[in-house]
């Protein structure tokens, strides 16, 4: 009989194992097809009319020039917005559906809009411009903490908007076929994207069929149907004709993703052996026109006695705010690390001494103690490390930064199916998603270990509506919950199996297990008989059983848990003569409990220290206030890094004793919250000022530089 | 993109005789990793373009006694890989290298180089070269960080956006024009360039119907470099950039020419740093005054002043890379 339980070390024979994605050669080759690569014959093409404004009312929309354009076949408007306002530059107001892109384009820019502007705001930086009744959340007496205080640091920081620039945008193709609706959407939420369709068209859900085999990247912005996605739709039943509908670049930063930006004037309060007394945090900021939430501050000293934090927000004429990996995560360990470790400089404390210190104050001190060892080793702390500004006369310094943080990251609820045929076959359905994590190849994986066959004898299925339902891919919940339900399923599954050959071998079930690609007698590998020679006893039949993941049993049962560490360490140059910050390395120490694929798992923390990286140095939603657009709505100033941009990366899974018994957790979100802490500690432990602001681009060095001083 | 003619024709005069007399009827297309970005976003909607793909002497280097010719249509990446330019020309070499990606290095042009539209992100969202509202400028008002520090008085403050200018100006380079009935003109490199003050000019000093067709670079044997601030390491516009050529005879500067890029509307010769330079014996702390000197009269807008920081940087490593070479 074979259990549910994950194996022990030992006895794992793929778990934790470094198997490459299986999506990665059709990607590679080009067979890998995106939403965007879907072509259905007939195939109209959708082009979004949205805001030039920032603010105006809309007085009329006229469409007729647009509709008499050769190949123009529908123009949808939407009505309710006649005589309401636009609020932000790129809100959707109509779209035209037309034979070809180039006809729907000139559609679209014929359509004519009649606005009357009024008055708009786009600045999301200065707290003067908050609205609405602040937060506040208070833990002890801040009088108090900071009485006991040795030294007492102020000051403030800040963390741009940014968006999440997926580079495959977002949009999906749609086709109503005999009063049936099929989707190809770009999305993480494949089992929850149909009803999202609501009462807007009348096609009940069970005739909704949607497909995503392949999506380039969401990053927390996909989880929605959007406007567009309904558009779409209508405009099938309307014409009779499949349609695409993808956003432009332009709209994709715009309109699809803001992470919210975050500013703070923080006065921490440190005793003189180092650890953190009392924080006090004003924090500000915008994402768009939806409510702002104060991030956590003081983010991961939780226990630090005595805090107050107060949160406003300001609202902007800009696209709203979406989920971006870890929310509020990375704006929160920006503020609270940059301010403790100013703080700690002050105390003329060491860096990596202080962290190890104050982990006390953290959920998990052993994790963060022992995470901060290895990543100080792996990053040759103790030989590199020097007192802020301390670093030599040349113009181009180096510095060292840290930061810590942590997540959730329980699976969520999931169903999988998992079948066993005669012939040997094995197949899983799933209506989960592969964003680009490896989702596929892990569940593969899961339900090899649990079968005891090779890796590529299981065939999975995901990324449709009609598979068992399965959560969306957000939060770091989906290695958990995809891992669960195909591990039961797996698991039921063989013990069906073992019970037909147990009658044929004239045994019982309970001595009988799979490994090797055999079924036999416990501890008996390679007697019994072969997998394939045990499934034709199944005759004409197949087995087919669905795993159900249940996060609160399966939590219990120890199959996944919630909750990790992670610690990284960054080692940069700045050039003091031209503010340019170059990264040389960047360390990441990361736990997730079990790890299903360990290429993958690290894999996962390469893409994060990119992103993080992109977002400490380079990247910033700019928008101008005069006239209220975006103006770096591309990829020449929207500036994401390189492959050369990023230095050596160097990342460390924590497992053993400890860390394997925890059960599987998700690792997307933890490793993108740090690397903007950790670059700006190590920029100003290089150049001796804090740079309070990221990007910390080179005219934010240079000014931070002359405020302090160093130079003229 | 509006549907436009294509032309090409394999003679240069008839490619000057299918241009338009006015700026924007017609566009000249050489390596398109411009212009195909500008028709896609609207900033021109010619009638015609004419490709200049199929006139074989522009695309020649010629390696002459006294001088380097070399063709508009040769592209960066030959540019960058011919032994002499690579010999006594690194200034170009860095400013080449330094444009970060090989799609533009491959397919655009040493004229393409020149001769492309400015990066202003104001004229990029359809305000126009000059970025006004009501006779207002947005890039004043606006957000600057990447606009003019120096020639911005007028009413141009974008930064002009070629990478081989600079230096093919500190270089004393030449450039041959055709125009109407073949009619042809020779300017210095430096002349190419211009802040236009009203809607119609363009920031080459063009007629609408000319075409660069050549590049004469002299062998005088200056030393020579270019040193541009970069953030990217892939494709990205430099903040400020500055080309240096000299003769050091022992150890005193002759001949020099410093000019920085990417600072002002044209590219920028910065007079008071040559002046200081010629004549001085060439060290680090010299550096370090023509650097100031190349700073000096510098009129940052709101949000640029760092740039001045830059180009005293740019400059001063220009210099010693150039007296090192």
């Amino acid at each position: 009989m074979a259990k549910v339980a994950w194996p022990e070390k030992g006895d794992r024979k793929i778990l934790g194992s470094r198997i490459p994605r299986q999506d990665g050669p059709p990607k590679v080759t080009g067979t890998a097809k995106y939403s965007y690569d879907i072509n259905r014959p007939d195939m109209l093409w959708g082009k979004l009319v949205t805001s030039p404004n920032a603010h105006a009312e809309l007085i009329s929309v006229d469409t007729s020039v647009a509709a008499a354009i050769p190949g123009v076949k529908a123009v949808w408007v939407d009505e309710e917005l006649v005589g309401d306002e636009l609020r932000y530059v790129g809100q959707v107001i109509a779209c035209v559906a037309a034979d070809t892109e180039e006809a729907a384009i000139e559609g679209a820019e014929k359509v004519k809009l009649q606005l009357k502007a009024l008055e708009h705001q786009v600045a999301d930086d200065d707290v003067a411009l908050s609205s609405g009744r602040p937060s506040n959340k208070e833990q002890g007496n801040l009088d108090e903490g900071f009485a006991g205080a040795d030294v007492v640091v102020e000051g403030e920081y800040g963390i741009a908007v940014i968006t999440h620039c997926c580079l495959e945008p977002h949009g999906q193709v749609t086709e109503v076929k005999d009063g049936e609706l099929h989707v190809w959407p770009s999305t993480q939420n494949v089992s929850r994207y149909a009803n999202q369709f609501g009462d807007e068209i009348e096609i009940p859900q069970n005739k909704i069929h949607v497909d995503t085999q392949y999506m380039g990247g969401g990053f927390g912005s996909k989880f929605n149907i959007d406007k567009w996605g309904i558009i779409g739709a209508k405009l099938s039943q309307e014409t009779g004709r499949p349609v695409k509908i993808m956003l432009d670049r332009k709209e994709e930063l715009m309109i699809a993703g803001n992470r919210p930006s975050g500013f703070a004037k923080i006065k921490v309060g440190l005793q003189k052996d180092g650890l953190i007394s009392a924080v006090d945090a004003e924090v500000w900021g915008s994402g768009g026109q939806g409510a702002f939430r104060a991030p956590p501050i003081p983010y991961v000293f939780t226990k630090v006695p005595n805090t107050r934090l107060v949160g406003k927000g300001i609202r902007t004429n800009r696209g709203g705010v979406r989920a971006w990996r870890a929310p509020n995560h990375p704006q929160g360990a920006l503020l609270t690390m940059s301010a403790v470790d100013d703080a700690a400089a002050a105390l003329g404390m060491d860096s990596l001494e202080f962290f190890m210190k104050n982990a006390a104050l953290t959920d998990r001190p052993e994790v963060y103690r022992e995470e901060l060892q290895i990543a100080a080793n792996i990053i040759g702390y103790r030989q590199k490390a020097h007192a802020r500004g301390d670093s030599g006369s040349g113009p181009v310094k180096r510095g060292l930064g840290i930061s810590m943080h942590t997540w959730g990251g329980r699976g969520h609820p999931s169903e999988c199916d998992v079948t066993i045929n005669s012939d040997g076959s094995v197949e899983a359905k799933i209506g989960s998603q592969d964003l680009g994590t490896g989702t596929r190849t892990c569940i593969a994986m899961v339900i090899a270990e649990t079968l005891g066959l090779p890796y590529e004898a299981v065939t999975v299925h995901l990324g449709r509506n009609s598979y068992p339902q399965s959560g969306a891919s957000g939060g770091s919940t989906t290695i958990g919950g995809i891992s669960v339900s195909a591990r039961r399923a797996a698991t039921d599954a063989l013990n069906d199996l073992l019970k037909t050959v147990a009658g044929r071998l004239g045994t019982t079930d309970d001595k009988l297990e799979a490994s090797a690609g055999r079924i036999h007698q416990i501890e008996k590998a390679g007697g019994g008989v072969s997998w394939r020679e045990a499934c034709s006893m199944l005759g004409p039949n197949s087995i087919t059983k669905r795993g159900i993941n249940n996060p609160g049993e399966s939590q219990q049962e120890g199959l996944i848990s919630a909750g990790v560490g992670g610690v990284q360490i960054a080692d940069v140059s700045v050039d003091v003569e031209t503010g340019i910050v170059t990264m040389n390395e960047m360390v990441a120490v990361q736990d997730c409990g079990l790890i299903v694929n360990m290429k993958l798992a690290e894999s996962q923390v390469y893409g994060a220290l990119i992103m993080g990286i992109t977002y400490a140095l380079y990247e910033e939603s700019i928008y101008d206030s005069k006239t209220g657009i975006m103006l770096n709505p591309d990829m020449e100033f929207y500036r994401l890094a390189g492959i050369k941009d990023v230095g050596d990366l160097k990342v460390h899974m924590m497992t053993g004793k400890g860390y394997d018994d925890r059960g599987i957790i998700g690792i997307g979100e933890p490793p993108a919250i740090s690397p903007g802490a950790a670059i700006s500690n190590a920029v100003a432990n290089a150049c001796g000022v804090r740079v309070p602001s990221l990007p910390l681009t080179p005219e934010r060095v240079i000014a931070a530089l002359q405020k302090g001083g160093d130079i003229a | 993109m509006n549907p436009f003619e294509y032309v090409a024709p394999s003679d240069l005069r008839e490619a000057s005789s299918l241009l338009g007399s006015r700026w924007g009827q017609t566009e000249v297309l050489a390596g398109g990793t411009d212009l195909v970005t500008s028709l896609k976003q609207g900033i021109t909607k010619p009638k015609r373009l004419v490709s200049l793909k199929n006139i074989p002497e522009l695309k020649r280097i010629q390696v002459k006694k006294n001088t380097v010719r070399i063709g508009a249509m040769v592209t960066l990446r030959d540019l960058a890989a011919n032994a002499t330019i690579q010999e006594e020309f690194p200034a170009l070499v860095t400013a080449i290298d330094g444009i970060g990606s090989s799609q533009i290095i491959n397919a655009g042009t040493v004229a393409g180089d020149l001769c492309q539209r400015p990066r202003c992100w104001y004229f990029r969202n359809g305000f126009g070269l000059l970025a006004e509202d009501n006779g207002d400028s947005l890039v004043r008002t606006g957000d600057n960080r990447y606009h003019a520090i120096f020639g911005n008085d007028g009413r141009a403050l974008f930064v002009n956006a070629s990478s081989l200018a600079p230096a093919l100006i500190a270089l004393q380079a030449e450039i041959s024009i055709v125009g109407a009935a073949g009619r042809e003109r020779e300017i210095n490199a430096g002349d190419l360039f211009q802040a236009p003050n009203n809607g119609e000019d363009r920031e080459v000093a063009l007629r609408a119907n000319e075409i660069v067709s050549e590049i004469k670079l002299p062998r005088e044997n200056m030393q020579n470099a270019s040193y541009e601030v970069r953030h990217r390491h892939g494709l990205d516009w430099p903040y400020a950039t500055a080309s240096v050529a000299l003769k050091i005879r022992s150890g005193i500067a002759r001949e020099a020419s410093v000019v920085l890029g990417h600072v002002a509307p044209t590219p920028w010769p910065a007079v008071a740093a040559s002046n200081l330079l010629n004549g001085a014996r060439v060290d680090a702390s010299l550096a370090e005054a023509v650097g100031e000197a190349a700073a000096r009269g510098a009129k940052p807008l709101s949000g640029n002043a760092y740039k001045v920081q830059m180009v005293k940087t740019a400059v001063k490593r220009a210099l010693l890379a150039a007296a090192n070479a």
